[in-house]
């Protein structure tokens, strides 16, 4: 299989986003429609125009009645000599954030890798290599995806004091993990539905068994399955709050929670220095989303509910 | 023709370790935070005793956890409402053929692809509640456009205050729903659309009676969704305002129990949160089986 094989396949998986021809007609309706799209995009661009304009501004021209300006000085001058600048709020916040930001990488890529991995031999016997009632097993591994966290994390609070847990990325990771495994399988047995797979039937029925199958025929082919479980995998992982808050402590947690410490001590003091923090710990997603959007979609769909 | 151990024993072989991991961390957790929630472990001291629904009464008849559940409806409502609108509005729009589509497209989903502590941090600042010369954020914005009136206290506010806190939500999903209804106009048959113009029937009539009525089960997913990522909403308020009294919904209620090490009590939290979530999820996982063994 080459690569120019595997385009169509990936295409699958954005569903339904051809585009029509435009009508090429120049009329007052549609005049007024992209005076409105227009519109609607800066409006969403607001907070992100906030972020970049703050973020370049010493503390001292963070003032109410500046706030929504430009910065009025370039990022190496300061107000007063000696002062701050405005690159010191992207120093303080690489020094903030640093620790966790690698440790964050540590966490995300493996938990990306891991869950899509069992998730791909899953959604193959789920998909491919049926056994008796694989419907209610995939239905039982799919319930998993739907759940409020919150369910089961009383005790698994409990659990982490008990067994003596660290606070920190590794038991995250294996958090991480766990819980993308509902949505990996659900993926990728949806990947395996759509795509023909006579060479694996011509396989089987040569007698070939179930791992050699699973590696030498379907694996080449997961490449649009794997991309979008891990691109899916490594955002949840890397934005995630709600386990790091339960699990672990600024000291050895992810970048969210270095995020929120530095944004929660800054109440008063220092926005600047907050939203470079907000714009650092956004940059590896924005950029795989970015990069990768198509794929980025793909999991957004199958992820629906979770 | 395929029967036998020999050709089912490998692939369940092979699913079983994801079986008995989800079997504990999914169906065991869950069973072992209802037997917390019917005791009255409410400390770190390890011995506790069967005390049946006590905690649950307790709770449903606390005034905390109902201005909690207040709190939770006001948000939902105006986040769906939002997210809604919006959605369908955008998908609406590009769905006619629009050019640069793929850049409308990009911008109005982007938010998705940051995390709700990171907005929080912008959000924190762009409802900042200090009004007049001292207003900055969005009161600053009305205050120098002359609509001085329009500035308020967001989150601050007595009974509206979660309708604020869904501005962020609103801004960082709607292109998510925006992206499900794209895919559902784009899913309405060609020749459907053809054949209506070729009946005479203008662009409005068109999507009036042909379209529309097409997206229903779009709209419903999508309301299903987004009902419960708001049942869970708690990332943005612990980044916008923390666990305030103010702006508690259940989530957030329940890690200020967890924290004070109340077992019991944020474990009853969690089932209330787990039942109003099967609400969605189990008629949506029928649905999935259903349409399983359909195509089987």
């Amino acid at each position: 299989m080459t690569v120019t094989d595997q385009a169509p396949r990936a295409a699958r998986l954005d569903p339904g986003m051809r585009t029509p021809k435009p009508a090429r007609r120049f009329t007052m309706g549609r005049t007024l429609k992209y005076v409105f799209l227009v519109i609607f995009v800066f409006v969403v661009l607001i907070p992100v125009y906030v972020l970049i304009v703050t973020s370049f501004k010493p503390p001292a021209d963070v003032t109410a009645s500046t706030s929504w300006g430009l910065p009025v000085r370039w990022p190496w001058e300061s107000v007063a000599p000696g002062g701050p600048t405005g690159f010191d709020n992207w120093t303080g916040a690489w020094t903030a954030l640093a620790p966790a930001l690698g440790r964050t990488f540590l966490l995300a890529i493996p938990a990306a890798l891991i869950s899509s991995f069992i998730g791909a031999m899953n959604g193959f016997v789920l998909s491919r290599w049926r056994f008796p009632h694989a419907d209610i097993v995939f239905t039982f591994i799919l319930f998993g995806m739907f759940i409020p966290y919150q369910a089961i994390m009383t005790p698994l609070v409990q659990m982490k004091t008990t067994l003596g847990l660290p606070s920190d990325i590794s038991t995250l990771l294996m958090v991480h993990i766990i819980y993308g495994l509902p949505i990996c399988t659900l993926i990728f047995r949806n990947y395996y539905v759509s795509i023909p797979m006579e060479l694996m039937e011509a396989s089987r029925v040569d007698g070939a068994g179930m791992l050699r199958t699973f590696a030498s025929i379907v694996l080449p082919l997961s490449l649009p399955g794997f991309v979008v479980t891990i691109i899916w995998q490594f955002t949840s992982a890397w934005n995630d709050f709600l386990f790091a808050m339960f699990l672990s402590d600024t000291s050895g947690g992810p970048v969210s929670l270095a995020l929120n410490n530095l944004a929660q001590g800054a109440q008063l003091a220092n926005y600047g220095t907050a939203m470079a923090g907000a714009l650092l710990a956004s940059l590896p997603t924005l950029l795989v989303y970015i990069i990768l959007g198509k794929y980025f979609i793909g999991g957004l769909m199958s992820g629906s509910v979770k | 023709m395929r029967k036998g151990i020999r050709n089912w024993g490998p692939p369940l072989l092979l699913v079983s370790p994801t079986i008995i991991i989800l079997g504990i961390f999914v169906y065991g957790l869950i069973a072992a935070n209802i037997q917390v929630s019917t005791t009255n472990r409410h400390s770190l001291a390890p011995e506790s005793a069967f005390v049946g629904l006590e905690n649950y009464v307790a709770l449903l008849s606390e005034d905390r956890f109902l201005h909690s559940l207040f709190n939770l409806v006001m948000f939902t409502v105006v986040f769906i409402a939002g997210t809604m609108l919006f959605g369908f509005i955008w998908a609406w729009m590009l769905d006619k053929g629009v050019s640069a589509e793929g850049i409308f497209r990009s911008v109005y989903l982007f938010p998705m692809a940051i995390s709700f502590v990171a907005s929080g941090v912008v959000w924190r600042w762009l409802l900042n509640s200090a009004e007049g010369d001292r207003a900055s954020g969005l009161n600053r914005i009305f205050e120098s456009l002359g609509l001085g009136f329009l500035q308020n206290a967001w989150w601050n506010e007595p009974i509206w205050g979660m309708a604020a806190i869904a501005m962020p939500a609103i801004w960082q999903l709607s292109g998510y729903v925006m992206a499900l209804f794209l895919a559902g106009f784009r899913g309405v048959p060609q020749e459907l659309r053809e054949a209506a113009r070729m009946d005479g029937a203008s662009e409005w009539k068109l999507y009036r009676y042909v379209v529309f009525p097409q997206l229903s089960p779009i709209a419903l997913s999508a309301l299903i969704i987004v009902s419960h990522m708001s049942l869970k909403v708690f990332d943005l308020i612990m980044s916008i305002t923390g666990s305030i009294y103010q702006t508690e919904v259940p989530a957030t209620y329940m890690w200020v129990t967890l924290t004070s090490n109340d077992y019991a009590k944020s474990a009853t939290i969690a089932t209330i949160l787990l039942l109003l979530a099967s609400l969605f999820i189990i008629p949506y996982l029928i649905q999935t089986w259903r349409s399983e063994k359909a195509n089987r």
